[in-house]
């Protein structure tokens, strides 16, 4: 059953406020979530002034600039800093997104950043993904044939390949499924999102030869159908993808094949 | 498939979620027709009532039409209006997601306003032809 309040350990509160650099020209607040394992409290809200003038443009720049000249014990993963990654997926300013390409300037007022939603938190910003990675493995997210492997590679006509665009480009940062309500309430049985997604770029290629089996796995009031068409995936991709059209070919799929 | 149960219990805290995530119309739209959904299904029990009403005799009728005919009553069947023209109009468009049609960004959000435009016409027409023809 869905609980919509926070449980009493993860209730935020408000911690310290960092003032703004003697001299700032373009003061910006960052208010960040923290939590740490070994302080025995609850999370809580630091907030950070930074001068804009003196930090490069994307959110994930302020975030290194406070951790080397602020807080060193601020903690947040990345990596690639150019959104290939994943690694730097977050809520900011209200929604899911990649620290690393989210302009500060795309914010108005204060700048709010939490980890991504409704994930157990395994300190600051960085959440446990075990659950996402369980889910992921479940779907089998390889290919799948009978036939005897060819001499050279398996051939696909260019239409074919066309059908796994917008499909290989997902970076797994699971903005999407941690934006969807129905993953928030039904994480442990729901699929979600990003794994509906990876479902179906197997299920779409031609080359794999596991269709049946892999839509008779996904036949389950929760698995699959959990998704109500809230939208909160596709608005929130920061790689422009649509997971929530993905979801809807499969469920086609699961008519079409009665 | 592999056995995911039992992974969410953890120590840890839970991520702020609905607290702080930013309302959007698509995500508004969704809860809101399920909450017509729901209050359609209770206000069809008035309806059921003013039919029954209308059955069992001029005096029950007189009584049932009294209280649909007051100031609350009214208040409620414009609600149960309200929510029956959203209801439709927005499972409409769910129809056409059915179809794995309108999914991109801007599909959603125009058919969403839309969708909310025909809810106001379509309630305004009713009310308007309700009021006329009394």
């Amino acid at each position: 059953m869905a609980e919509f309040s926070l449980p009493a350990n993860s209730k935020v509160g408000t911690g310290t406020a960092h003032p703004a650099p003697a001299g700032a020209k373009k003061p910006k607040t960052f208010k960040i979530y923290r939590w740490n394992p070994d302080d025995k409290q609850n999370p809580r809200v630091d907030s950070y002034t930074i001068d804009l003038a003196d930090c490069a443009p994307m959110v994930l720049d302020a975030l290194i600039k406070i951790k080397n000249e602020i807080d060193p014990t601020l903690t947040f993963r990345r990596s690639c800093r150019e959104g290939v990654c994943g690694s730097c997926a977050m809520n900011i300013d209200g929604t899911n997104t990649l620290a690393c390409t989210k302009p500060i300037e795309e914010v108005d007022g204060d700048v709010a950043i939490y980890p991504l939603p409704h994930m157990p938190v395994i300190k600051d910003l960085v959440p446990d993904l075990t659950m996402a990675y369980t889910q992921l493995r479940a779907i089998e997210p390889w290919l799948k044939s009978e036939s005897p492997p060819p001499d050279r590679e398996r051939p696909q006509s260019q239409e074919e390949r066309a059908k796994l665009d917008g499909m290989w480009e997902c970076i797994l940062c699971f903005c999407c499924t941690t934006s969807c309500p129905s993953y928030w309430w039904n994480g442990d049985r729901y699929l979600g999102p990003a794994i509906l997604l990876q479902a179906y770029r197997w299920i779409a290629d031609s080359r794999d030869e596991a269709t049946g089996e892999r839509l008779d796995a996904l036949e389950d009031p929760f698995r699959l159908y959990r998704c109500h068409t809230i939208m909160n995936c596709t608005k929130t991709c920061p790689k422009g993808l649509n997971p929530a059209k993905a979801i809807a070919e499969i469920k086609k799929l699961m008519v079409a094949r009665r | 498939m592999a056995d995911t149960s039992g992974l969410r219990n953890d120590p840890r805290p839970l991520s702020p979620h609905l607290q702080i995530y930013r309302w959007q119309i698509t995500m508004v739209m969704s809860i809101a027709h399920r909450a017509t959904g729901i209050a359609l299904a209770v206000g069809t029990l008035l309806l059921v009532w003013w039919l029954v009403a209308l059955a069992a005799g001029p005096a029950a009728h007189a009584q049932a039409q009294g209280f649909i005919g007051s100031w609350f009553g009214l208040l409620l069947l414009f609600g149960w209006s309200v929510a029956l023209f959203y209801h439709l109009c927005n499972g409409i468009r769910h129809l056409f997601w059915d179809m794995g049609r309108g999914f991109e960004i801007g599909a959603m959000y125009a058919s969403g306003y839309a969708a909310l435009a025909a809810t106001a016409v379509l309630t305004v027409i009713a009310w308007g032809a309700a009021l006329v023809l009394r």
